[in-house]
C-alpha cells in the first residue's frame, strides 16, 4: 500500500479530495435544487459541466485569461437552459419522473456528440497561469487554482443560497417547492419559475465546469461522472439539506482521492459507479428494515 | 388483443422470421439484429412494462452471456488466456465437432450464471423503488462495463475475437447453410421462445402479480404476495433471455469489446429502453411493434446519416419520450379501444373526451 509508505500522501489526497468535492458539491447543489423543485433528475448536468468547461477553454484559446470564461460559461450556459426549458423540459415536468429521465438523457447524448465535433475528443486543459505552492520540503504540492476553485465553489454555493433566502425570484421558486398549486393559486408564474429554476442549475453548472477546465481535464465524454456524482452527494445527503450537499460533496471528493491512490486511477470512474450501487443498496436496506424505502 | 389480431400478428412475425432473409439476403445481419432487438425489448419489458422498474442495467445481463459464451466456446478446445494473447493474430479454428458441442455449451452457461447473478443483483437492487432503481442500475451497467476493460483474460480494453465458422478444405463449413443463416435461424428461434415463454408467462398468476407490483406494490404485499421473490424471478427470467442473446450476439459480431459492444449501456441499454416505450410498455406486442419500426428508423439513419447517428439518437429520444410516452400501442388504445377487447360505451366515451378538453 502506498499510502501507508508514504504517510505524506494521505494528507495531499484528503486536501485534493476536498478541493475536487467542492465543485461537485456545487454541480450536486443544482441538481438538488432542479431535483427539489421541479421534481425532475437532470441526466444532462455533468454535459452542461462539461459544456461549461469547454467555453472557458476556448476563451483561454483566444488567449485571454482562464478566469474570465467563469461569467461567459455562467451565461452562456443560462441561457442554454433557459431554451431547453422552453424547447423541452416543460413537456416533461409533470409526466413521470422516468420520462424526464430519458428525455434529459436525450439531451445529454445530443451535447456530448455536438462537443466532441466542435472541440475533438482530446483531453484538453485550459492553464490558469496560478502558481503551485509546496508544504513539507515538497511532500505535500498544492496547486493554487485548486485553492481559488475551492473559493469559488464555496462562493458561489453561498451566493445561490442567498439569493434563494432574499430574492423575490428566490422566494416564488421555494414557494413552488414547496406546493406548486397554492403557488400558482397565489399569483406565482409556475412556468417561469420552473424556466429560471432550470436555467439557474445550468448556469451553476456552467461555472463549476469552468472551474473543471483550470483545475482538471476536459473531454467530451467524461459528463456522465459528474452527474452520478452529484446524484450520489444529493442521496447522501438528502433532497433539501443543503450543508448535508456540501460536507457529503466534500466526504465524496476525499473518497474518490484516496481510492485513486489506492486501487490505481484507471479504476477510478469504475469506482464511482460501485459506489452509487453500494450507497444505495444499503441505505435501501436500512429503510427496508423499517418497512419504508427510498422516495 | 383479441385472437384474430392475435394470429395476424403472429403469422406476420413467421412470414418475416422465415422469409426475409431470403427476400434480402444482404442484410441477414441486420435482420438477426432485429429479432436480438426484439428480444431485448420483450425482456426489458418484464421490469420496465409488466413490474413498473424501469431498469438501465438489464444490458449487464446481454454483455456477461456475451464473454461467457465466448470463453467457453474457446476454452473447450484451447487455452483462453493464450486466445486473448494473440488478439486475433494467430489463427485458431475450431474442428466442426468442437464448434458444435462447445456453443450449445456455452450458450446454455450464457443464460444460467447470469440467471444466477441476476438473482443476487436482484435481492439487493430490487428493494429500490422508481428513479432510484433506474439511477443504480445505470449506475451498476457503466461500473461492470469499466470493469470488463481490466478483465486480461477477456483481453481489458481490447476485447476478444469469437471463434470461426469451422472450415473444411479452407472453405466455409456448408451446413445449416452457413454461419450467417445459422445464427439467423438461432436468433429467431431465440425470439420465439421469449415470445411464447412471456405470452404464458403474462397469462398466469406470475403475471398478474407482476402488474400488481406496478400498480400499488405496498397493497400487493399487504395482501401477502412475497413480492420480493417474484421480482427477483421476473429480473432472473430477463437476464436468462439476455444472456443467451449476449452468447448469440457475440457470434453474429465475430468481436467483444467491453464498452461498445458487450456493456454498450449507451447504446443498446438504451435502444431496449426505447423500442418499448415507442411501441407501448406492458404489452406483449408493443416492445416487438416498437423494435421493428426502430430497427427500421435506426439502419435507414445509420445509412444516411453517417457520423450522426448519436446525435439521431439523442433526438429521436427526446421525440419518443416527449410525444409518445404512451407509446404506439397506448396511442392506439386510446383511438381504438375495441380493438383491445375493451367494452366501448359510445356516449360515456363522449362524456369522457368532453371532460377532458374542458380541463
Amino acid at each position: 500500500m502506498i499510502l501507508i509508505q508514504a504517510p505524506f500522501l494521505n494528507l495531499q489526497a484528503l486536501l485534493d479530495g476536498l478541493m475536487v468535492g467542492s465543485i461537485f458539491a456545487l454541480v450536486a447543489y443544482g441538481m438538488a435544487l432542479v431535483w427539489g423543485v421541479m421534481n425532475i433528475i437532470n441526466v444532462a448536468q455533468g454535459e452542461y459541466v462539461i459544456l461549461g468547461g469547454y467555453i472557458t477553454f476556448s476563451i483561454y484559446k483566444l488567449g485571454i485569461p482562464a478566469f474570465y470564461g467563469m461569467p461567459f460559461s455562467f451565461l452562456f450556459l443560462f441561457i442554454l437552459g433557459y431554451i431547453l426549458y422552453r424547447l423541452i423540459i416543460f413537456r416533461v415536468v409533470d409526466k413521470d419522473m422516468f420520462i424526464s429521465i430519458l428525455a434529459t438523457f436525450g439531451i445529454s447524448i445530443v451535447i456530448q456528440q455536438f462537443m466532441n465535433m466542435a472541440f475533438g475528443s482530446q483531453v484538453e486543459t485550459a492553464l490558469s497561469g496560478l502558481g503551485t505552492i509546496f508544504f513539507f520540503e515538497g511532500n505535500i504540492t498544492i496547486a493554487l487554482v485548486k485553492v481559488f476553485s475551492f473559493v469559488i465553489s464555496i462562493l458561489g454555493a453561498i451566493a445561490v443560497i442567498y439569493f434563494m433566502k432574499t430574492s423575490k425570484l428566490g422566494r416564488a421558486i421555494r414557494a413552488t417547492a414547496q406546493n406548486p398549486r397554492a403557488a400558482r393559486i397565489l399569483g406565482v408564474d409556475t412556468e417561469k419559475v420552473y424556466a429560471y429554476t432550470y436555467a439557474i442549475n445550468a448556469g451553476i453548472c456552467g461555472l463549476a465546469g469552468s472551474l473543471v477546465a483550470m483545475t482538471y481535464t476536459l473531454h467530451p465524454y467524461i459528463g456522465l461522472p459528474y452527474t452520478v456524482r452529484s446524484f450520489m452527494i444529493v442521496i447522501v445527503a438528502g433532497l433539501g439539506n443543503i450543508p448535508g450537499v456540501l460536507a457529503s460533496g466534500l466526504g465524496l471528493g476525499a473518497i474518490e482521492e484516496f481510492s485513486a491512490y489506492a486501487l490505481g486511477s484507471e479504476y477510478r470512474i469504475g469506482f464511482i459507479f460501485l459506489l452509487l450501487v453500494v450507497i444505495l443498496v444499503y441505505r435501501s436496506k436500512k429503510l427496508a428494515k423499517r418497512r419504508e424505502y427510498l422516495k | 388483443m383479441s385472437d384474430k389480431k392475435e394470429i395476424t400478428g403472429l403469422t406476420f412475425l413467421i412470414l418475416l422470421g422465415l422469409f426475409s432473409p431470403l427476400v434480402l439476403p444482404n442484410y441477414r445481419v441486420q435482420l438477426s439484429e432485429l429479432w436480438i432487438f426484439m428480444v431485448f425489448a420483450s425482456t426489458w419489458n418484464i421490469q420496465g412494462g409488466k413490474m413498473g422498474y424501469n431498469s438501465f442495467g438489464n444490458i449487464i445481463f446481454f454483455g456477461l452471456g456475451m464473454y461467457i459464451c465466448a470463453s467457453t466456446q474457446i476454452a473447450y478446445a484451447f487455452d483462453l488466456a493464450e486466445w486473448t494473447e494473440a488478439g486475433g493474430v494467430k489463427t485458431f479454428v475450431h474442428s466442426t465437432s468442437q464448434y458444435f458441442s462447445s456453443l450449445p455449451l456455452g450458450l446454455i452457461l450464457a443464460g444460467l450464471i447470469p440467471a444466477l447473478i441476476a438473482g443476487v443483483l436482484g435481492s439487493l437492487l430490487l428493494g429500490l423503488r422508481g428513479h432510484y432503481f433506474a439511477i443504480g442500475t445505470l449506475g451498476l451497467g457503466i461500473a461492470a462495463g469499466e470493469f470488463a476493460t481490466s478483465v486480461q483474460i477477456w483481453g481489458g480494453g481490447m476485447g476478444m475475437t469469437v471463434p470461426v465458422w469451422p472450415k473444411v478444405d479452407g472453405k466455409d463449413l456448408e451446413i445449416f447453410g452457413g454461419s450467417m443463416n445459422f445464427f439467423y435461424s438461432l436468433s429467431f428461434l431465440l425470439f420465439v421462445m421469449v415470445f411464447f415463454t412471456l405470452r404464458w408467462l403474462y397469462k398466469t398468476r406470475f403475471g398478474l402479480i407482476l402488474t400488481a407490483i406496478r400498480d400499488n406494490e405496498d397493497k400487493a404485499e399487504a395482501m401477502g404476495v412475497p413480492t420480493m421473490r417474484y421480482k427477483v424471478s421476473g429480473w432472473i427470467v430477463s437476464a436468462f433471455f439476455m444472456g443467451i442473446a449476449g452468447g448469440l450476439y457475440g457470434n453474429i459480431n465475430g468481436y467483444i469489446e467491453p464498452t461498445e459492444v458487450a456493456f454498450a449501456g449507451a447504446t443498446f441499454g438504451v435502444y431496449m429502453v426505447l423500442m418499448t416505450i415507442l411501441g407501448g410498455k406492458g404489452t406483449l406486442w408493443g416492445p416487438i411493434i416498437g423494435a421493428i419500426i426502430f430497427q427500421v428508423f435506426k439502419e435507414f439513419f445509420w445509412t444516411y446519416f453517417l457520423g450522426w447517428q448519436s446525435v439521431a439518437l439523442g433526438f429521436l429520444i427526446i421525440i419518443i419520450v416527449v410525444f409518445f410516452p404512451e407509446g404506439l400501442m397506448g396511442w392506439l388504445r386510446g383511438k381504438r379501444p375495441e380493438w383491445f377487447g375493451e367494452i366501448v360505451d359510445k356516449n360515456a366515451r363522449l362524456a369522457q373526451v368532453k371532460i377532458n378538453t374542458n380541463d
